[in-house]
């Protein structure tokens, strides 16, 4: 059995078209990521694919389902599938959203805004114990990517996710795409994100791709849909993000349009290069 | 103004109610595109979730056809939770129902065959008993038995050609169908889904063993049809690794 901690160098979000290509290159990436709600079934071939890459990879396990940030009570036998695949996959980290997706029992499929609020703190910082209670172990939880703006928001994202991590005892997860997003929609400079941001309490980094549209008023409005390669100034950020906070754990994503295996394994290598560069550096 | 998730949630699925008051872009003005984003997601990606789940279904109405009832199923019907992949369970009656569908009365069914193909594709994996222990018994015993069979055995009768119709579009060259019900087994001895078409004494015989002995499901499937063939019956159950156990 492969060793489950998740290594600091480059993984790739997994998907089953390439499990031909890692089986016969396995050195070409040192770790996977899976979508938790991907592996939920009961059997059959997705899990099937799991147990044999296990076996190979350390895997993370990324939920995209348990709406944290939802203002109804988290869906408990949706906690208990993830107890249940948690525990025999036994992954080298567990990660979440600061969002919500379910709503009066209906699944919205999509990592929708909360406001940042005293009252939307004390309900997130309850469902991520209520997590980590079920599951026995630490979560990451991941920024989003933001569109709207909430009036009623009273605090900055930054200082938000920090206090919910200090109260819950999760770690983060840095998604540095979605800072980039996020900067170019809300208009703030996303170095002024990862100066305040508590780098220390990053286990994860998400890098990805997002698309250009503009808003009602001409505005840039950057879209994030994992489609395309990372941007030029998404990786400036990702080396200013670690020159502060050290070498990451790096995941690539790639959700839609996805392409051949070489594309994104290419995308892996300029990670590791960026990454090796930090340890060096980091050594003298 | 403050936005709270129901108001969030009824904009989301209804295209005709604006975004909520209270989203704003940084200068504040009305959210309106960017609130938008997440409606296209929502839609977008459950539509899609539609299209992976419905492959014959969406090759029968053609892409538009299909993209545009799948909107609205997906706003009627919003999955009821986060497993996509058991997404769907109420798209055979709605298509049924619909006014923009009734020129096909086979299509539910068919989606039906698309929903069971799924459910056994994601079934428990369950080992099969070893062919030997059935063939231990004596004959009187072997009717006394019941059996309990895998979950991944789904069973979709219909009035139409389903299976026809689904090989139709999914194999190449098939031959012209004829217009007669069919009934249809699928199964997973492995990893890959199969189907079989059942003639109507096997099909009561796999009906009526969920609950009743052995000789009772023979007994119900002679009824039909004095030329039931038990022994073919079981070897096709054998054969699928669809016995899980045997209750004497």
């Amino acid at each position: 059995m492969s060793d489950h901690n998740i290594p600091c160098c480059a993984g790739v979000g997994y998907k089953a078209r390439h499990l031909d290509n890692i089986l016969n290159a396995p050195s070409s990436i040192g770790w996977l990521e899976i979508h938790a709600e991907n592996y939920m079934g009961e059997g059959g071939r997705p899990i099937a694919q799991l147990k044999r890459l296990r076996e190979i990879f350390p895997i993370s396990c990324h939920g995209v389902g348990l709406s944290i940030g939802g203002e109804g009570p988290l869906d408990t036998d949706h906690l208990a599938r993830l107890k249940h695949l948690v525990d025999w996959l036994n992954p080298g980290l567990f990660s979440e959203h600061l969002a919500w997706s379910t709503h009066e029992g209906h699944f919205l499929n999509d990592l929708l805004p909360v406001p940042y609020t005293r009252n939307v703190m004390n309900r997130v910082v309850d469902h991520i114990q209520q997590v980590q209670d079920t599951i026995d172990r630490q979560m990451l939880l991941e920024n989003p990517s933001t569109y709207c703006t909430f009036e009623q928001s009273d605090m900055s994202e930054v200082d938000f996710l920090t206090e919910v991590a200090n109260r819950s005892g999760c770690g983060l997860l840095l998604d540095i795409n979605n800072v980039f997003v996020s900067a170019i929609n809300q208009k703030f400079n996303p170095k002024d994100y990862i100066d305040t941001y508590p780098l220390h309490l990053i286990s994860e980094v998400h890098l990805g791709g997002h698309e250009e549209d503009i808003d009602d008023y001409g505005d840039r409005l950057l879209i994030d849909n994992h489609a395309r390669q990372v941007v030029d100034p998404v990786w400036e950020l990702y080396k200013y993000t670690l020159k502060q906070s050290g070498p990451r754990p790096t995941l690539i994503e790639w959700d839609n349009n996805i392409p051949a295996w070489d594309v994104l394994a290419h995308e892996a290598k300029q990670a590791n290069i960026i990454l090796a560069k930090t340890t060096s550096m980091a050594a003298q | 103004m403050i936005v709270d998730q129901s108001e969030f949630a009824d904009a989301l699925l209804n295209p005709d109610i604006a975004a909520p008051n209270g989203l704003v872009d940084p200068n504040g003005r009305p959210a309106g595109k960017r609130f938008d984003v997440h409606r296209n997601n929502v839609i977008f990606s459950l539509i899609n979730a539609m299209q992976i789940a419905f492959p014959v279904v969406r090759k029968i109405l053609g892409d538009n056809f299909f993209k545009a009832i799948s909107a609205t199923y997906v706003r009627n019907c919003p999955p009821k939770s986060p497993i996509l992949m058991v997404y769907g369970e109420d798209f055979p009656a709605f298509l049924s129902e619909a006014q923009q569908t009734q020129h096909l009365p086979y299509l539910g069914d068919v989606a039906r065959l698309e929903l069971a193909r799924r459910r056994s594709y994601h079934a428990a994996d369950i080992p099969a008993i070893a062919t030997e222990k059935l063939a231990y018994l004596s004959p009187e015993k072997l009717l006394k038995i019941k059996l309990t069979l895998s979950p991944m055995m789904q069973i979709v009768a219909s009035d139409y050609p389903i299976l026809s119709i689904w090989q139709m579009n999914m194999v190449q060259d098939f031959p012209q169908i004829d217009a007669l019900g069919e009934v249809v087994m699928i199964s997973r001895p492995g990893l890959d889904v199969e189907m079989h078409k059942l003639d109507a004494p096997t099909h009561v015989f796999l009906t009526q063993l969920k609950g009743k002995s052995l000789g009772d499901a023979y007994d119900a499937a002679v009824d039909i049809d004095m030329g039931f063939d038990l022994t073919q019956a079981i070897g096709l159950l054998l054969s699928q690794n669809i016995i899980t156990k045997i209750i004497s």
